[in-house]
């Protein structure tokens, strides 16, 4: 007897899933259902995107240009968009989710966007696919975790990706590396634009672009900046930073937004708000705050070489030593050393290594891209071991492409 | 002042915004962490609070729980369960709960009105200008709902005429499906 829990419905279709596996193999292996009725795709994987050759590029957030980007890592927008003539995906039937999900896929292909964008179904796609898109952020999470009809568009230069069937029927992303925002609204605004010439969202006159949750009602746009701000963290000056956005209604989140992984010193500032003010005022308010951010750090960086060389030298070496001769390492320490040695870079003191090393390495070494260069599925503890040479050999050899 | 979570100081002073309600928190860095660490997977239902706060002040139990049981006539989805998930059922809900929803909205965003960008309508299958809002393409998911009890008391002639009808709503805004 075991009683399974869970708040949210996301939870629960998890728990569901979960209990017909466990269902299937404990009492009838080969009964396909029992008193759980369950009606998935989920177990027919296909391979419709070759991920292949994406798995030693870095992609777009981490490429390590633009502005400010010693600091500033990539600029990102997203806008949530409805079909008005469908229920919100959490209420939508499975019929009603295919169909929703064929009518975007169709529509976006008459859209000179859609069509240059390559197009995969998430419900077809192994987890370690899914995952790895989530580490290149091109899907959220949430969406590579659900279940039912599910998909996404990316284009080739990985700026933008369109989510079908996320929270809202579309997400549409668009991310630039550096500090980029005018440039990524302007992008983002004219894909959306041209999706909207051929399909009607949902819209109130008062509230404006209809959206699942109420927190994105309006202009249904997340603006957000993913900032390096490792001596802020040293200098314990993060908390002062937190207290201040935090009262402009500014929102601070990690790297992946997700549980189980440390910031590494990573951090993304984006607005709450989506009413009652329009695209250009939202997107000035987390603009207006970055310079100020950028400022604090290089000026806690400055004061960190000035007043402690020697420890923070003696930091950034150890996190280097460790990573350069660790024989097992998790990801999250490999993350905080790897922020630590990125910081060591950018103040000069580490000399045969360049940032974009740094930042190559920090996608990597995540989980899923690990296992798709080793092209095979590892548990923890062999993935540990796995990055760890990984590490050393990208030390030794500085050229990891060929391992 | 002091963590609330043990006894050594509060570095953090965190605001949460969630729909409904605002919640401070006062926290050491170990305590923020792991509150941070754990509010960022709630909210990989990204971005989101929950909605599930509470309503104005004033409201009386009862009227709470009549409000509660307010359903949504093209998606049926009650009040109750949208403050139990935080998320609304269908884009009419905007309508049906509009007094509901307004303080709910004015206590997230500070505002009630949207002033960011308008669709820009194309003209209807018609000729006629389309209006700006959505309500009348929305009303498909209703009479969808109407089409399966015809269906069920077999009162075929009243499904088809819904049918077309929805057709002609779905003409009307360019929505067919590509498939038909």
């Amino acid at each position: 007897m075991f009683v399974l829990e869970g708040h949210h419905e996301k939870c629960w279709m998890k728990i569901k899933e979960l209990a017909a596996v466990f269902y299937r193999k404990t009492y009838c292996p080969r009964k396909q259902s029992g008193h759980i009725s369950f009606s998935e795709k989920k177990y027919c994987y296909s391979n419709p995107m070759k991920f292949e050759e994406l798995k030693t590029s870095v992609g777009e957030w981490l490429k390590g240009t633009g502005p400010e980007s010693d600091i500033v890592m990539s600029s990102r927008v997203r806008l949530a968009r409805n079909l008005a003539q469908y229920p919100f995906v959490g209420r939508a039937s499975e019929t009603e989710r295919s169909e929703i999900e064929d009518f975007l896929h169709s529509h976006l292909t008459k859209t000179s966007v859609g069509s240059r964008l390559e197009y995969t179904n998430l419900g077809g796609l192994e987890d370690l696919d899914r995952q790895f898109l989530v580490e290149r952020q091109l899907i959220s999470r949430e969406h590579a975790d659900a279940s039912g009809a599910r998909g996404v568009a990316i284009d080739p230069a990985e700026q933008v990706s369109l989510m079908i069937n996320e929270e809202d029927h579309l997400r549409i992303q668009c991310i630039h590396s550096g500090l980029d925002l005018e440039a990524v609204w302007a992008q983002i605004r004219s894909v959306d634009e041209e999706i909207e010439a051929v399909v009607p969202y949902a819209f109130h006159q008062r509230w404006g672009y209809l959206t699942a949750c109420p927190t994105n009602v309006g202009t249904g746009i997340r603006v957000s900046v993913m900032l390096h701000l490792p001596a802020l963290v040293i200098t314990r000056q993060i908390d002062k930073v937190f207290r201040s956005l935090h009262k402009i209604s500014l929102a601070v989140r990690g790297l992946y937004g997700e549980g189980s992984q440390a910031f590494g010193d990573f951090y993304q500032i984006s607005n709450q708000i989506t009413l009652g003010r329009t695209e250009d005022e939202l997107i000035a308010q987390v603009a207006d705050v970055v310079p100020v951010l950028i400022d604090y750090e290089r000026r806690a960086r400055e004061f960190l070489l000035q007043e402690t060389e020697q420890n923070v030298h003696d930091q950034v070496s150890r996190a280097f030593g460790i990573l350069r001769t660790a024989q097992t390492i998790s990801a999250e320490e490999t993350m905080q050393l790897l922020s630590r040695v990125r910081m060591g870079v950018l103040l000069g003191l580490v000399d045969d290594l360049h940032v974009s090393d740094v930042n190559k390495l920090l996608v990597r070494t995540q989980p899923a891209h690990l296992q798709k260069m080793r092209g095979v599925d590892l548990d923890t503890k062999d993935r540990n071991i796995e990055r760890a040479r990984f590490l050393r050999s990208y030390f030794e050899s500085g050229s990891p492409d060929d391992n | 002042m002091q963590c609330q979570q043990c006894d050594k100081q509060a570095m953090f002073h965190i605001t949460e915004l969630e729909a409904g309600g605002v919640r401070e928190l006062h926290l050491c860095e170990d305590h923020a962490r792991v509150y941070l660490n754990q509010a960022e997977a709630d909210s990989q239902q990204e971005d989101a609070g929950t909605a599930s706060g509470p309503l104005g002040v004033g409201q009386t139990a009862k009227e709470l729980s009549e409000i509660d049981q307010r359903v949504c006539d093209m998606c049926g989805i009650t009040f109750f369960e949208f403050r139990n998930q935080g998320r609304l059922g269908c884009p009419h809900d905007y309508v049906q709960f509009e007094n509901e929803l307004e303080p709910l909205i004015a206590n997230i965003h500070g505002e009630v009105e949207h002033r960011g960008r308008r669709p820009n309508r194309q003209k209807s299958a018609g000729g006629d200008v389309l209006p700006e809002s959505t309500e009348e393409l929305t009303q498909v998911i209703g009479m969808r709902k109407d089409i399966r009890t015809a269906v069920e008391g077999e009162d075929y002639e009243r499904a088809g005429k819904l049918r077309d009808n929805i057709q002609k709503i779905l003409q009307k805004w360019h929505s067919e499906d590509s498939r038909n």
